[in-house]
């Protein structure tokens, strides 16, 4: 057990640092509402490129920096620590090249990857529906060949940044005789087409980061598949196994960060002296630290053994459950006050109820964690 | 960054597990527990070993090795309820390897590291310790006081008055006197003592769980194995999370008390705190998912809860732990250093 970083490790968080702090974003639009913040957030990926640091974990082939699994952790605290914005296209980034680099075609690598990591082209995720969240395989969204081409239609929700989007990854059933894991296709979807229809859906906070998608039989070249007709679950797997990996380490950051603000504050009221709110902030110290040392041992099997080790649902599950616990002892902290719209905390109080289901509901996390870790049995689904 | 261990330590993990799979067995733990004995044979072969002075320094008889190896053998002893007085006398010497004077050290380490003398920590106030583990028939017993202060009794000049704890896997006894004081920084002592009480409620949380799953996927209720059903499942799973962030947050102070001392406080404490909840949640997690069966003396799982119990309060219970994390918090804003 060595918790330090390598002198190479040290240099890369170094050199990062200093990237961050010699070229911080321009400043934040105070208003202009989401397309203004999105352009900003496009903008700042744009120096991230230029700089050579959109996407270190890439491989040198593709524009990356080909950096290890710890390397990425740490360009991703860096990133958290410097409260810099991730980059616009961080499903392209993080999900789309990853799942490409592992299934696409040369041709695919060769025409997707470069406008993923500047910018030019924005990735969004069409997975889940209305009937398939959890239950991913049950997705009803249809595609038929049409000569060349296929015509896709259904409904698709929870699309972040589909406004913006040049393309969606677009898991589609292709075969409804087959078991429903096995007719599904994995297609890159060309989002500028009348046939596709986006739609904000307005959540709890009253902004809109995701969207639904209508899709009235658009069109998608067959030379649009990835990984083969049929072997979209398995394409869609690599995606998801994307979605949790790098996130992390920033989750982790911005929740300690929070949690830093609510002890100032706290403190600013003369609250640390009261043992019940010590004891409380006490518990959200430990839970945060919990978090980062297990991300930290979840890294080291993925460098020892190339995968990761149960701990990245265990991650999850800590760090939703966390972040709800802190957004409401910060209203009891800093009073009535905190629950006005538009105010800090109100969003973030607001925000947090979303953790626990988005990216796995902790329902599915406990399942996954019983079954696959622990090796319990499955309850069959009842039809 | 390496959250593993070296390949050293896997082989001590390795070795302790192996032979105490077939040292102490349950029924062999079952015999002395009952009998309120303590495994004598066991305890001999695990002093020729060399384990008691594990982490004790060379030139003070140990095998100078870290506190991390000392933290495996620990939370292997945990996992098998071993009936020895591993953990006490580990206690002590930690407090007078790190609290101690030279003459102390001189005097008794030697002695803790071969296994000829045992020992055993306590918190006192006023010079009375309510319960103290291992402390009847220990050479030495040293004392922390509620006024931060540490002291040193030889057995001839303690008071120990034996109790029947819940645990009978290991004696205990109220003890009280006046001994001399360890010198040093106790602070010191008490935060790797710590560390080594967490450890060893990580071994038991996991062994919790592992009875645990082995039982769920056997029972069955309404033609499934209990496990099947969420209710139980999902309970695993929140063993699972409790017993790993004890693991990780024990692992990183085990880590901190050679590598990185400054840190040592904070990880100390939340060490405890992680630990301490773990224990009582993970066995009695373990009674519950068990059902009628676990609420009897004939399944084992009660003696894991019992040790739980015992070490979740020992050195002070997780409350007490996040109220000095809440103070060096607080002692950070007052600096106006970073968390």
């Amino acid at each position: 057990m060595d918790l330090t970083f390598s002198p190479q490790e040290t240099a890369f968080r170094d050199e990062i640092r200093e990237w961050l702090a010699a070229n911080p974003p321009s400043a934040e639009p105070a208003d202009g509402g989401e397309d203004a913040h999105y352009a900003w957030r496009r903008d700042w990926q744009r120096r991230m490129y230029d700089g050579g640091w959109a996407a270190p974990s890439w491989p040198t082939e593709y524009g990356g920096r080909g950096s290890t699994p710890t390397e990425s952790a740490i360009y991703f605290e860096e990133i958290g620590r410097a409260r810099v914005p991730l980059p616009a296209n961080v499903l392209g980034l993080l999900l789309g090249g990853p799942t490409l680099m592992v299934w696409g075609t040369p041709e695919q690598k060769e025409r997707y990857l470069p406008p993923i990591l500047s910018g030019e082209e924005i990735w969004c995720q069409g997975f889940s529906e209305p009937d398939a969240g959890s239950d991913l395989a049950a997705l009803k969204t249809r595609a038929v060949k049409d000569g060349d081409d296929w015509l896709v239609t259904g409904q698709k929700v929870w699309t972040s940044g589909a406004q913006y989007s040049k393309w969606c990854m677009l898991v589609a059933r292709t075969d409804s005789e087959v078991a429903k894991h096995k007719g599904l296709t994995y297609f890159l979807m060309d989002m500028d087409q009348a046939a596709v229809q986006v739609r904000p859906l307005r959540q709890i906070t009253g902004e809109a980061e995701f969207n639904e998608l209508f899709i009235e039989e658009a069109r998608i070249p067959d030379a649009n598949v990835v990984g083969g007709v049929g072997n979209g679950w398995k394409v869609a797997l690599t995606t998801l196994m994307n979605e949790r990996a790098g996130l992390g380490f920033v989750l982790q950051i911005r929740l300690r960060q929070l949690l830093d603000d609510l002890i100032a504050a706290a403190a600013e009221r003369g609250l640390l002296e009261n043992g019940g709110y010590a004891d409380a902030l006490a518990d959200l110290h430990v839970r945060c630290e919990s978090i980062r040392l297990l991300a930290w041992k979840g890294l080291t099997d993925v460098e020892k053994y190339g995968q990761p080790g149960p701990e990245g649902s265990l991650v999850k599950w800590l760090w939703s459950d966390t972040n709800q616990r802190l957004t409401q002892l910060a209203v009891d902290i800093v009073g009535p006050q905190a629950l006005t719209s538009g105010t800090a905390w109100s969003y973030e109080l607001l925000r947090a109820r979303g953790n626990t289901i988005e990216g796995g509901t902790t329902e599915v996390l406990k399942n996954i964690i019983a079954e696959r870790v622990l090796g319990l049995p499955r309850l069959k689904a009842t039809a | 960054m390496d959250f593993g261990l070296t390949d050293d330590q896997r082989d001590i993990q390795r070795t302790a597990r192996d032979l105490l799979a077939e040292r102490a067995k349950p029924d062999i733990v079952r015999e002395h527990a009952e009998a309120g004995t303590v495994d004598g044979a066991l305890w001999k072969e695990l002093c020729e070993l060399g384990w008691p002075g594990i982490a004790i320094s060379e030139e003070n008889g140990g095998q100078g090795l870290g506190r991390i190896e000392l933290s495996i053998l620990c939370e292997e002893l945990g996992r098998v309820l071993a009936p020895v007085p591993f953990l006490p006398t580990v206690l002590a010497s930690t407090l007078i390897e790190h609290s101690g004077s030279a003459e102390q050290r001189a005097a008794w380490l030697p002695r803790l590291a071969s296994g000829e003398a045992t020992g055993a920590l306590g918190s006192s106030v006023d010079g009375t310790a309510g319960l103290v583990i291992g402390a009847v028939g220990a050479d030495v017993i040293v004392l922390i006081d509620t006024d931060g202060g540490a002291s040193l009794l030889e057995a001839s000049a303690a008071e120990v008055t034996p109790l029947a704890a819940i645990d009978p896997t290991r004696s205990a006894a109220r003890v009280s006197g006046s001994g001399e004081e360890l010198p040093g920084d106790v602070a010191a002592g008490t935060d790797r003592a710590l560390v080594a009480i967490s450890s060893e409620l990580v071994g038991v949380c996991g062994r919790a769980l592992e009875m645990t799953v082995e039982y769920v996927k056997d029972r069955k209720q309404f033609g499934v194995p209990v496990g099947a059903y969420q209710a139980v499942s999902h309970r695993c799973a929140q063993m699972l999370l409790d017993t790993e962030k004890a693991r990780s947050t024990a692992a990183y102070a085990a880590w901190t008390a050679d590598a990185d001392p400054e840190r040592l406080p904070e990880a100390a404490a939340m060490a405890k705190v992680t630990a301490s909840e773990a224990g009582r949640e993970v066995t009695a997690s373990a009674i519950q998912a068990h059902g009628g069966i676990g609420f009897t003396w004939e399944a084992d799982v009660h003696w894991l809860y019992k040790r739980a119990q015992l070490d979740s309060v020992l050195l002070g219970g997780a409350g007490s732990h996040r109220a000095s994390i809440a103070g060096i918090l607080a002692e950070r804003i007052r600096s106006g250093a970073a968390a």
